[in-house]
């Protein structure tokens, strides 16, 4: 009797241990699967691209069709232009809409008109991108009747608010009712209170939410392939087409010649760079100002 | 002559259900008064309605009148903002700024309110700590997170952050509930020194503290006010017999 129960004692852990090591090693399978994609296409685009990067790619622009050479300078600085015409829009709008949400929007937010814009603005994050591309096209496109940078600037931005938003609401609510009342206790008036204790107090967090958003709307195709367009020459003014990386790219690799689908390889390794860059510098600024999360709780 | 702050006829409620029952209180400039009572009574929503931040909470209402050196601070013409730079407030958690230094949790009063120079600022925060013994633990890590300081630390940061702005009431709800018994030791001291500039109302369930500490105590049931006198009286001869089960432990 004694020896039956030590017997299943035994047998039960020991099954139960190797099912535990069955679902850890699942685990670490998911896992490294996960990060495969990226190393994978990481690798393939510094193949491909990496021999047409020259110093002729980064200042020139591209030489007429059918001569070999030219580079991508106007859609690298084109890019630039376009993020920051849609962190111009996007960042004060979606910053804006999350002070409302967390901080006025009734009952601390839980008012029936915060969560109408609350539901807006998730339904908005999953809009494809080429819809919203189409509306900026019959709002300012043709009003305007042409393409131009501000056209293409204002679709990012559309596609930045949600974000921008909904991660800033997120960290302004991690911040505890008890600091805001800490601050109208000094006898400071409830905006000064928002603004220079609450946002300040977690702008390490919501910098890097920003940047994340600036990352993803830098590398989106589809929205300015009918607003900004696609320009050859060096931009010439913001109310005219514009050239972007990602819209190069896409040109360049549907051509039917082989210097281009070299370029476009190249510009897809600078964009991917570019992303790069930015989440690395997300992480640095994150790991800086980010004692203010691990702390900012109590 | 009338009391520096005194409430008449003060109710509050939180949506329709009423938590404080036409409390009558008068505070005398530098004295201390305790507000005892058991959990829920509504001691804290009391001293809340005292600085108007109660009315910042959803749906919470006062009536009545709080007079602070006579004037009615709940009158429609008078601004809470101002009230409470007069009338500051310790909270029962402590809850020093995320992100700001040490410094700037206890200038930022003052640099909200508009002062810009370096020399008065510098001078306040030292002051400041001073009062609330703080500055000598921290004097040369001004510039370090005041979240990296310890519970009791940030405890008198915060009383410190509370008087750099000079109000002339201090209200501290249970300050040193989250303490241990040396910094709480610590606090106590600083309030009896405290007094000489500044009035205090505190809450406390620690009725050893209130008598050590105060000068009257009032003791609160069910949002009503059943007793209010001097510490030494109400702790040895209570007058209604609810206060004296209260204080010998036999309900609450
Ligand atoms: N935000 C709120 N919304 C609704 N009711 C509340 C709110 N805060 C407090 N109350 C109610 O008001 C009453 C008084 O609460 P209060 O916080 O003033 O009690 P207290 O005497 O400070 O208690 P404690 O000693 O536990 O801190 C309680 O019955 C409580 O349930
Ligand atoms: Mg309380």
């Amino acid at each position: 009797m004694q020896r039956h129960f030590a017997d299943y004692i035994f047998r039960s852990y020991r099954k139960r241990k190797a099912i535990n090591a069955l679902m850890c090693g699942l685990l670490v399978l998911a896992a490294t699967l996960a990060i495969f994609p990226l190393f994978s296409v990481f690798g393939y685009v510094v193949a491909q691209g990496y021999s047409a990067l020259n110093w002729e790619f980064f200042t020139a622009v591209p030489k007429p069709v059918g001569e070999i050479g030219g580079g991508m300078a106007n859609a690298l600085l084109g890019t630039c232009t376009l993020v920051a015409l849609a962190s111009l829009i996007g960042i004060p709008w979606g910053v804006s809409v999350a002070l409302y949400l967390s901080e006025y929007g009734g009952k601390q937010g839980r008012g029936r008109f915060a969560g109408v814009v609350r539901f807006s603005a998730d339904m908005l994050s999953s809009i494809p991108s080429i819809i919203v591309g189409l509306f900026v096209y019959a709002l300012v496109v043709i009003t305007m009747r042409r393409f131009s940078a501000v056209a293409g600037g204002l679709a990012l931005g559309i596609l930045m608010i949600p974000t921008v938003c909904r991660t800033t609401e997120e960290l302004l609510r991690m911040i505890p009712e008890h600091i805001r009342e800490a601050g109208l206790a000094l006898g400071l008036p409830r905006w000064k209170v928002i603004l220079w204790i609450i946002l300040k107090g977690s702008r390490g967090p919501i910098t890097t939410g920003i940047m994340l958003s600036i990352a993803r709307v830098s590398g989106e195709t589809a929205p300015l392939l009918f607003t900004a367009f696609n320009n050859r020459f060096w931009q010439s003014g913001l109310d005219q087409p514009i050239a972007s990386l990602p819209v190069q790219i896409y040109t360049y690799a549907i051509s039917p010649y082989d210097d281009w689908h070299r370029q476009a390889w190249a510009g897809a390794l600078l964009l991917v760079m570019l992303v790069f860059a930015m989440n690395l510098l997300t992480r640095v600024v994150f790991n800086s100002g980010g004692n203010s999360k691990k702390q900012g709780g109590n | 002559m009338y009391s520096l702050l005194s409430t008449q006829n003060l109710s509050a409620s939180f949506g329709s259900t009423q938590v404080l029952k036409n409390i009558q209180m008068d505070f005398d400039e530098f004295t201390v008064s305790a507000i005892i009572g058991p959990s829920g009574c509504g001691k804290s929503t009391f001293i809340r309605c005292l600085n108007r931040l109660h009315e910042e909470v959803a749906e919470a209402s006062a009536t009545g009148k709080v007079l602070l050196q006579g004037h009615d601070i709940y009158a429609s013409d008078v601004d809470p903002v101002a009230i409470r730079r007069k009338i500051g407030m310790v909270f029962q958690k402590p809850n020093p700024f995320p992100s700001l230094s040490i410094f700037d949790n206890v200038a930022i009063g003052l640099k909200l309110a508009g002062v810009r120079r370096g020399a008065i600022l510098r001078e306040t925060v030292e002051r400041s700590l001073k009062l609330a013994a703080l500055w000598e633990e921290v004097k040369d890590k001004l510039n370090s997170q005041g979240t990296s300081l310890s519970g009791g630390q940030q405890q008198r940061l915060c009383i410190a952050r509370a008087l750099a702005v000079e109000p002339s009431v201090l209200l501290m709800d249970e300050p040193t509930s989250a303490l241990d018994p040396i910094s709480t030791a610590k606090i106590e001291e600083l309030m009896t020194e405290l007094k000489k500039t500044v009035t205090i109302v505190i809450v406390t369930h620690n009725m050893q503290q209130a008598a050590r500490i105060s000068d009257k105590t009032a003791f609160f049931l069910l949002g009503e006010m059943i007793e209010y006198g001097e510490t030494s009286e109400l702790f040895t001869a209570p007058k209604d017999q609810r206060t004296e089960r209260y204080i010998t432990g036999r309900f609450g």
